[in-house]
């Protein structure tokens, strides 16, 4: 197994380079330098003077990708690209163009993107799991055809409608929460109640209704009926049998999302005013702050490699027939 | 048959009943106790403390670099430039802050000789002489600290010393001293170090004697001590390097001279670029390791004023907390008539600030922010487009007030026209709608009365302005009011108040331009007007499709040219839009800070000016040479009167509207004067906090019924499933099975 991970980890280099090319290049193709200084300088009063003062002292004064004044590797590495580029592969984001330690910023917010994205994930996967096995264990009957109803009705309304409508209801109406806010330690837990509610609420419908359908596959295995044959409750036969055996389809969807959740929701932080790592790529994009682009997005695409590994390697937890070789 | 799954647990797992006995209890306990929602910690509950939020992390805190109302709301009140704007006076006017008194320019020729005042063109220089009030002292840093020696603790610090440091709070000590003129020069100087780029420091080149040289010197400075220490260790102590136009006269006396007459100057004087800056302050952040832990100036301000700034999460919330070294400061005893009224001279006389600490938490939502004004947990609001209908009506005379909802809280309502224009500006370079023909012209003054501000003023601000006559702002010296300031080649006056010329007579004009029926007489084909706009939302498209309307009242077709914000500024640097829509806020409240946005020289596409329409009329450009000197005279205004209608008859802009301002307030909040000009405000108001925490307790009791029928109806749901799950387990099992094929 340690062979085939340390050849997924180099395959990921590639990936990498390649990811931070097509940044880059994204990136570029829409702003200039010059672009980037003047939303950074502001609207009024702006030098050219200024512009290349500010190009200089960030090392944006230099050609995108290939330095035609340099003969040798010298055209290729004195540029923008490769020096931005370079520290990242060994994690060293720099700093933002308003220069602020983007490292250090990581490590500051993504602890409340976890604080909102651990609890909604797992229990969300609990929930979810829950209601689908319900949903499978009165299968054929009115409960389960008003059960698809309301994922359906609860997968066709938009997040934000869970985000205002619960902040207007949970938080103004009723005052039982704070409508937004955060705070450190223990103090957080007020704050997180109604964005995880909402979190979990939001992810019932289309999560409750993949399950279900994974769950109504396996019931009519021949594995089952031989259960039932036995004599076990139906309780008993989803539980200890079709839960197991339906793990490999969730696990797929499941734990490659488990390293993304440091990368937080866009959503929820906003409108909860939640300082996590969603809210810092949107400021950043809208800023114009590449340094701090192709941060997160170098960051999510380790965290979604490390993802796919890490389901590999669980598949060889909860079936014992997959090797990996 | 019994299922064990389904058992009670309680029973037999003591534990977790007393776990859940606690929870229950807690639970109870929270119930009788304070609010539930409340978003502060109960600590907080009646104390003097205001809270406030921002919506996004202010880009820079050093006052050489900060230019934008969301990082002034924070150093404004921690820096302290020389002067500042009276609190309640208007028209606006400048007052002492550290200074002693108003500088008054002296004037010398070429020859460096004295000369009067009343020079004129003779003048060559102006020196400005700056006393500083004796005792003001900074606030407490840790730059400052010295050990028992008498030598600064963290001047000299190592990468290795700032292992545990993470912030300022990190370092035990801190120490203050006495404010000194040299700071304030030592700020000056910062404009041209070659690691800052201050907004102003193109502007201050053409003024302050001998800044841009001292840029070059700098430079070379900089250079030499990066390649003898490296970048991190490098450091100016700009007190080595002088500056011609900039001295210490003495310990409170400074001097800057400045290229022929700058009356503007003692306007900059009152804003964060001319605040003082220890050079303890810019050694200490200079130190290596610092930046790696986001610790610097543009962290951490260093300041006299009244408050400081203790805690900087911009991810979280800032904090603002009273300078326990502040000097005296009063709040004024006069203002303007009716402020004795309104109760804004209840406190006059009283010992500044009257806050112990502002919280400012991070909001990026309307939303959130609003409900939670609306529950006692904000102080003030603005009103936003989504609550206006819920805060905001009008009456039969056309007059903003609150709705019965705000009015029953006890909020209160303020509205100010804001020291800034939102307009509509031709090209004056280009071809079509451009230039200074007659045919041009009237086609500009044809489409100015078209295009109806006052339903736009209706329809997209929500009434939230006032149409505008001329480039001048109503509180600015220049403007004139009434029927003598109405724009004759836009509007009739017409029953004591401006009535917008008929599109009949827009048509009329648009004849005599040579374009009848909006088609081109020498061409015949239809005349396209092309706007130049960034944003792409549904509420710009509604922007858009009112705005063809307005063009097709008078047969013109209007293309929107909708591009990204940086196209769209690329378009207007190289001066290929046609007509576009700009704004201007005041830096200071002179006519010349609005008039200069159509100055020549300042032209946008070949000198980078301000001046976005490219507007260029030798006869206004020699007038505004002639008025920016000028104190505020009767001269002076009838000059500013010459410029105005000089461009209404050229008319390079639609003059578009002036913003009001509207406040909510509390009825605990005072002294709530809005001031357009002042940065330091946060030092007058004043909040009574008992009433708050009473208010906040009556508005906020937490309703629990709907979670209780929630539960129950979760109950009672439970049953039929119960039912159906008992009804399958007495089923056969062949049944079973092949219900579930």
């Amino acid at each position: 197994m340690l062979a085939y991970i340390v050849r997924r980890l180099l395959y990921a280099i590639p990936i990498l380079i390649g990811v931070n090319l097509l940044t880059f290049s994204l990136f570029f193709l829409v702003n200039s330098p010059d672009d980037m200084a003047r939303m950074h300088l502001g609207m009024k009063r702006v030098t050219p003077e200024a512009i290349v003062k500010w190009k200089q002292e960030r090392g944006y004064d230099k050609p995108l990708m290939y330095n035609a004044n340099i003969s040798g590797l010298g055209a290729f590495t004195d540029t923008i690209f490769f020096e931005k580029s370079v520290s990242l592969f060994a994690f060293n984001f720099g700093s933002a163009d308003d220069g602020r330690d983007i490292g250090f910023d990581i490590s500051q917010r993504m602890w409340p993107s976890l604080a909102i994205a651990v609890p909604v994930f797992i229990v969300g996967i609990l929930v979810n799991i829950t209601f689908a096995m319900l949903l499978a264990f009165f299968r054929a009957t009115y409960i389960d055809i008003w059960g698809v109803v309301l994922c359906v009705v609860l997968m066709s309304i938009s997040a934000l409608f869970y985000i205002i409508g619960g902040q207007f209801l949970i938080g103004k109406l009723l005052h039982l929460v704070p409508i937004s806010g955060y705070d450190t330690g223990l103090s957080a837990v007020k704050f997180l109640i109604l964005p995880v509610i909402i979190g979990i609420i939001g992810g019932i419908g289309a999560g409750s209704r993949w399950y279900r359908t994974i769950f109504l596959e396996e019931i009519n295995r021949d594995y089952v009926r031989t259960a039932r044959a036995k004599g076990l409750s139906e309780l008993a036969v989803l539980f200890r049998h079709v839960l197991k055996n339906a793990m490999i389809p969730i696990l797929t969807g499941a734990v490659v999302v488990i390293p993304a959740l440091f990368m937080g929701s866009l959503l929820l932080e906003s409108f909860f005013g939640i300082p996590g790592l969603g809210s810092y790529t949107i400021d950043a994009i809208r800023n114009q702050d590449f340094a701090i682009v192709r941060a997160m997005v170098f960051l999510g695409s380790v965290l979604y490699i490390f993802g796919l590994i890490l389901t590999d390697i669980s598949y060889t937890l909860v079936d014992p027939r997959i090797r990996l070789d | 048959m019994t299922d064990r799954s389904l058992s009670a647990p309680w029973g037999r797992r003591p534990l977790l009943s007393v776990l859940l006995a606690v929870l229950l209890m807690a639970l109870i306990t929270q119930i009788s106790s304070a609010a539930w929602n409340n978003p502060y910690p109960g600590s907080d509950s009646g104390k003097n403390i205001l809270y406030s939020s921002f919506s996004e992390r202010p880009k820079h805190l050093d006052p050489i670099r900060s230019y934008s109302s969301n990082e002034y709301a924070f150093i404004g009140q921690i820096y302290e430039p020389p002067l500042q704007y009276n609190f309640l006076k208007r028209p606006y006017e400048l007052e002492p802050l550290t200074a002693e008194r108003i500088p008054h320019p002296r004037y010398y020729n070429a020859a460096g000789r004295e000369i009067s005042a009343n020079g004129g063109a003779k003048v060559a220089y102006s020196v400005y002489e700056i006393h500083i009030r004796p005792g003001i002292r900074y606030q407490p840093h840790p730059a400052f600290a010295v050990d028992a020696q008498g030598r600064p603790r963290y001047l000299s610090l190592t990468k290795k010393d700032l292992k545990n440091v993470h912030s300022l709070a990190d370092f035990p000590y801190q120490g203050s001293r006495e404010l000194v003129a040299e700071d304030y020069v030592y700020e000056i100087k910062r404009l041209a170090h070659p690691r800052l780029s201050s907004p102003i420091q193109g502007l201050m080149n053409e003024y302050i004697v001998g800044l841009k040289d001292y840029a070059a010197t700098l430079a070379k400075a900089w250079k030499q001590q990066v390649a003898k220490v490296g970048e991190d260790k490098a450091f100016l102590d700009l007190r080595d390097y002088p500056l011609a136009g900039v001295k210490v006269v003495d310990r409170y006396t400074y001097s800057i001279k400045v290229k022929g007459r700058y009356p503007q100057l003692l306007y900059w004087l009152a804003m964060p670029f001319f605040a003082p800056m220890p050079w303890e302050a810019d050694r200490f952040y200079s130190q290596p390791g610092m930046k790696e832990r986001n610790i610097s100036l543009d962290w951490y301000p260093v300041g006299t004023g009244a408050y400081m700034l203790t805690v900087n999460d911009p991810n979280l919330r800032m904090v603002l907390e009273r300078n326990p070294n502040f000097h005296a400061q009063f709040y004024p005893s006069k203002g303007e008539p009716g402020d004795r009224a309104k109760g804004w001279l209840a406190d006059a006389g009283k010992r500044l600030p009257f806050i112990d600490k502002v919280v400012y938490n991070l909001e990026k939502e309307n939303i959130p922010y609003w409900n939670k004004f609306l529950q006692g947990y904000y102080d003030v609001s603005g009103v936003s487009s989504d609550s206006f209908d819920q805060a905001i009506q009008f009456s039969h005379q056309g007059e903003a007030e609150l709705t019965p909802l705000m009015r029953a809280k006890g909020i209160k309502l303020l509205t100010s026209v804001q020291t800034s224009i939102s307009y509509m500006g031709f090209n004056m370079l280009d071809p079509v709608v451009g230039g200074y023909s007659e045919r041009a012209r009237l086609l500009r003054r044809a489409i100015a009365i078209a295009v109806n501000y006052e339903e736009f003023i209706s329809i997209f601000a929500n009434g939230r302005g006032m149409p505008a006559q001329g480039v001048i702002p109503p509180g600015i010296f220049g403007y004139v009011g009434g029927k003598a300031g109405i724009d004759p080649y836009v509007y009739n006056w017409v029953n004591g108040r401006p009535q917008r010329k008929s599109v009949a007579e827009a048509r009329t004009l648009l004849v005599r331009a040579g374009y009848p029926g909006g088609r081109d007489i020498r061409t015949g084909k239809p005349l396209l007007i092309h706007l130049d706009i960034t944003g792409g939302g549904p509420e710009d498209k509604a922007r858009f499709d009112w705005l063809r309307k307005q063009l097709k009242k008078i047969d013109l077709e209007l293309v929107v040219r909708n591009t990204d914000y940086n196209r769209f500024q690329e378009k207007m640097r190289k001066g290929n839009a046609q007509l576009f829509m700009w704004g201007w806020n005041a830096d200071y409240p002179d006519p010349e800070n609005f008039l200069f946005l159509l100055y020549g020289p300042n032209g946008k596409a070949k000198y980078h000016g301000e001046n976005a329409a490219n507007y260029s009329n030798p006869k206004f450009d020699r007038l505004f040479e002639k008025m920016k000197t000028m104190d505020n005279t009767p001269q002076r205004l009838a000059l500013i009167k010459r410029m105005v209608n000089i461009v209404r008859r050229d008319g390079p802009w639609i003059w578009g509207f002036y913003p009001k301002q509207f406040v909510l307030y509390h009825s605990w909040y005072h002294n709530a004067k809005p001031n357009q000009m002042a940065h330091n405000t946060l030092m007058y108001r004043r909040i009574d906090p008992q009433l708050r925490e009473q208010k906040r307790a009556e508005w906020n009791r937490p309703i629990i019924w709907p979670l209780a029928l929630l539960l129950l109806l979760l109950v009672v749901s439970l049953i039929p499933a119960i039912v159906v799950y008992r009804r399958k387990e007495r089923q056969p099992a062949l049944i079973r099975s092949r219900r579930a094929r």
